[in-house]
């Protein structure tokens, strides 16, 4: 590796992998309430209550962790966040309307007049599903090149479609934890129908990657990176397996580690991420510009890093904090 | 018909939508979280239920608008990618920190012990659930105050040097501490509190027309109506003093404000006019002699600069448009003085019958006066974002600039898109309060039952996701 002693290295890739943890918390964690808004339409009305309850103390700080991965993309190199969010132009705007419409509606729906409930679930529901098909297909373009050609747009779309159909995963996966009686049982059945989003959309982009760049098929598949990198299909492959023989085995008994399908699926997405991550080093916008031609100046890069170092540990112990105090059960919703 | 021309002024008008919408809902949230710490903290030392019921009430408003304001906030952190790549790329070294700083010490801070304040009093102490209030109402403060900070440097920019056209930070200090950010935070942090006075004052009183005559509603319109009657004194000074200070380093933007096309002494206080740009001059002017020259220069002979002073060599205009700043400015102290006129007005009223005999006709001033805050507040920000013109960081780079070549037909679709969720979400916002405080004035109130003052709570307050 280049030398790490200079700043104008290693303060880069140390953003770089910020920017990558923070994208990976908020796709774990927006995942699964993004998730628990797409099965929205599966529950029945006082399902519907609970579901929301399930993710009704968390949501906010969920969605700041984009924040901050956008932020960070910003602040550490400018000249990629311009030429990234300007080709995903619509994609983005169409997942801002999906963002705006869920957050909100998630509040309308239980202040409004109860007549208009439906219609706010509904809101709910479809802005979900809009931004995680815009997640999707902007994961799908990236992985691309952000060139915008038919092969392209349709890769993108499928991958959309999976990725939505994974977050519906993730989201059953953590109803699954977070709930029990029959709303428990019927999210084991929805994690059934959702596991093959997860798995076609990691390996829809798994596969896609190296055959996108004559460079990252070489950074895979000569020798001896492969040995070393064997690991990664060979976990994610055990992973899947695992998840598979889980979800039926809940089935039969739906009180055994009820979080390890949602622990077993954040494995998948880390070890998926850190693959892509490999895949792509040192672009920060696929074989156009890498982190170090698109870095902020170090001296402004050190003085969000010396910021970065303490309040990076204090906002995952908070965050800790608030999922260890609603760690129960969500429960049924009572309105006075 | 230039394409990039439409789209720097779609993109101009899309930002304005953005942040309008924006805006909005922090200025509720700003001083809200203060006012329901307040509540909170009465009913601690008094343990009258009044205080708790009036803490449930205003927590659902609370918890609504900041939902707003998060998602609204979200989309303004990719309108600079999106819409206005230049700006970061010039002057990403400072701007950059200043937003980090913004998401790391303040976005986490409020967002997570939101839930708490919400939904956590059932499962936490009480004074955790008071710290976790204090938290949301802290963080909501240092969110502005690093917005201010970077928004501040925009107008003022110090501490920085440019090479190559692009901005390197030397002095974080003055970056933080520019001149023109203090006058300005100060100016929001009252803004949100009048705002927030008024809207509080305005739904109680609405519930007092509607009879409602509970002992929460007594203490809120009381609150409101004092907060109110003492912010605005101090929010007209403040603003007097933002106004020398721009005088001081954007003179153009205070030339435009007051209409004054000729520099010289004795230059008279403008109560309205209609600006003649084609001809550089004021139609149908109403005028106090020497006023503007008092107000900014405290003696009638105090010259001050005008509009014709920014027209460059080549005939180009190095200020404002005149017609929008000049409008918002008197939109916006009009408003102040309503609000300066009712909240007095107010506190003799409540001296003299006490809330619960407060003759009608008030009681309509200050619920049609309820939103009255967000007037005010956008009117200022367009007075001084408008004035800011050409400049995006004044002196520095320009706005056309910083605009992006995403063609106008996209800019005024998403734009076209932004606007309709909005008014529709802004409709249902303004529709869902009046409904809420409709609720609870006909018996539907938040459980009636005790609440323990101290140790573990046993009661749920809100249950998540109500």
């Amino acid at each position: 590796m280049e030398t790490f002693g200079d700043p104008a290295i290693w303060l880069p890739w140390t953003f770089a992998a910020l920017m990558g943890l923070s994208i990976l918390i908020y796709v774990v964690l927006d995942g699964f309430d993004l998730g628990v808004g797409l099965l929205m339409p599966l529950a029945n009305d006082a399902e519907k209550d609970r579901l929301v309850a399930s993710i009704g103390p968390f949501w906010d700080a969920n969605e700041t962790w984009l924040v901050l991965a956008i932020g960070l993309l910003l602040v550490a190199f400018p000249p990629a966040h311009g030429i990234i969010l300007t080709s995903l132009y619509l994609p983005v705007f169409l997942m801002l309307i999906g963002l705006i419409l869920r957050g909100v509606s998630f509040e309308f729906r239980a202040k409004a007049p109860r007549s208009q409930k439906a219609g706010w679930n509904f809101a709910f529901f479809s802005g979900s599903l809009l931004a995680s098909m815009s997640q999707g297909f902007m994961s799908g373009m990236y992985v691309m090149g952000l060139t915008w050609t038919f092969n392209h747009v349709v890769f993108a779309l499928l991958t959309a479609v999976f990725l939505t159909v994974g977050y519906s995963f993730i989201g059953a996966a953590w109803l699954i934890a977070k709930t029990d009686g029959a709303l428990q049982k019927r999210a084991i059945g929805w994690a059934k129908g959702g596991i093959w989003g997860l798995i076609l959309g990691i390996g829809a982009i798994s596969l896609a990657t190296p055959f996108v760049s004559t460079r990252i098929f070489d950074k895979w598949f000569s020798f001896p990176e492969i040995l070393y990198l064997a690991p990664f299909p060979v976990l994610s492959g055990i992973l899947m397996v695992y998840l598979f023989w889980k979800i039926g085995r809940l089935q039969k008994d739906q009180n055994r580690l009820i979080w390890d399908p949602f622990a077993a699926e954040t494995a998948l997405f880390t070890l998926a991420f850190a693959g892509m991550a490999y895949s792509f080093y040192p672009y920060v916008v696929p074989e156009q510009i890498t982190i170090y031609d698109a870095a902020s100046a170090p001296e402004s890069l050190f003085i969000i890093l010396i910021g970065t170092l303490f309040v990076l540990p204090t906002i995952l112990g908070y965050t800790v904090l608030s999922y260890y105090i609603f760690c129960g059960k969500a429960t049924e919703l009572r309105y006075d | 018909m230039e394409p990039a021309k439409d789209s720097l002024l779609l993109s101009r008008i899309q930002f304005v939508a953005n942040v309008s919408f924006h805006i909005l809902f922090p200025t509720i949230t700003i001083a809200l979280g203060l006012v329901l710490l307040f509540f909170k903290l009465r009913f601690n030392a008094t343990g009258e239920q009044k205080w708790m019921v009036a803490y449930l009430f205003w927590v659902k408003i609370f918890a609504l608008s900041f939902a707003m304001g998060v998602v609204s906030g979200i989309t303004i952190s990719f309108q600079f990618g999106t819409n206005w790549p230049g700006f970061i790329e010039t002057v990403g070294n400072v701007a950059g920190p200043l937003l980090a700083y913004e998401i790391m010490t303040a976005f986490f801070l409020e967002a997570v012990f939101l839930g708490i304040m919400l939904f956590g009093a059932s499962c936490v102490k009480s004074w955790v659930h008071t710290t976790a209030t204090f938290l949301v109402a802290f963080g909501t403060t240092m969110s502005t105050f690093w917005i201010i900070v970077l928004n501040s440097w925009m107008h003022t920019p110090q501490g920085y040097e440019l090479i190559d056209g692009v901005v390197f930070a030397t002095d974080w200090w003055a970056i933080i501490f520019n001149p023109s950010m203090p006058y300005r935070f100060v100016h929001m942090l009252l803004a949100s509190g009048l705002t927030v006075a008024f809207l509080i004052a305005g739904i109680s009183a609405l519930r007092l027309l509607w009879g409602d005559q509970a002992e929460n509603v007594k203490s809120t319109l009381r609150v409101g109506i004092v907060l109110a009657a003492g912010l605005i004194p101090l929010q007209i000074l403040a603003g007097d003093f933002h106004d020398l200070n721009t005088l001081e380093h954007q003179p153009a933007k205070i030339a435009a404000m007051e209409g004054n096309w000729e520099t010289g002494p004795n230059i008279p206080l403008v109560l309205f006019a209609i600006p003649d740009e084609e001809a550089r001059e004021n139609k149908f002017e109403i005028a106090i002699p020497n006023g503007a020259s008092l107000i900014l220069k405290h003696k009638p002979s105090g010259v001050i600069p005008s509009l014709n002073d920014f027209i460059a060599e080549d005939g180009t205009k190095m200020h404002p448009r005149v017609a929008p700043v000049f409008f918002s400015f008197r939109i916006m102290v009009g408003t102040g003085m309503a609000m300066l006129a009712l909240s007095w007005f107010g506190l003799f009223l409540l001296r003299r019958y006490g809330a619960g005999q407060m003759p009608r006709l008030p009681l309509y001033a200050f619920a049609a006066m309820s939103f009255s805050g967000w007037i005010a507040t956008l009117a200022g920000w367009y007075t001084t974002e408008i004035g800011r013109q050409p400049w995006l960081v004044h002196g520095v780079l320009s706005t056309k600039d910083a605009v992006s070549d995403v063609p106008a037909g996209m800019v005024l679709g998403t734009l076209i898109g932004y606007l309709v969720v909005y008014a529709a979400l802004i409709f249902a916002y303004m529709a869902v309060i009046p409904y809420l405080a409709r609720k609870a004035t006909h018996g539907e109130e938040l459980s009636p039952r005790g609440y323990p003052r101290s140790g573990e709570a046993e009661v749920t307050l809100m249950q998540p996701g109500e």
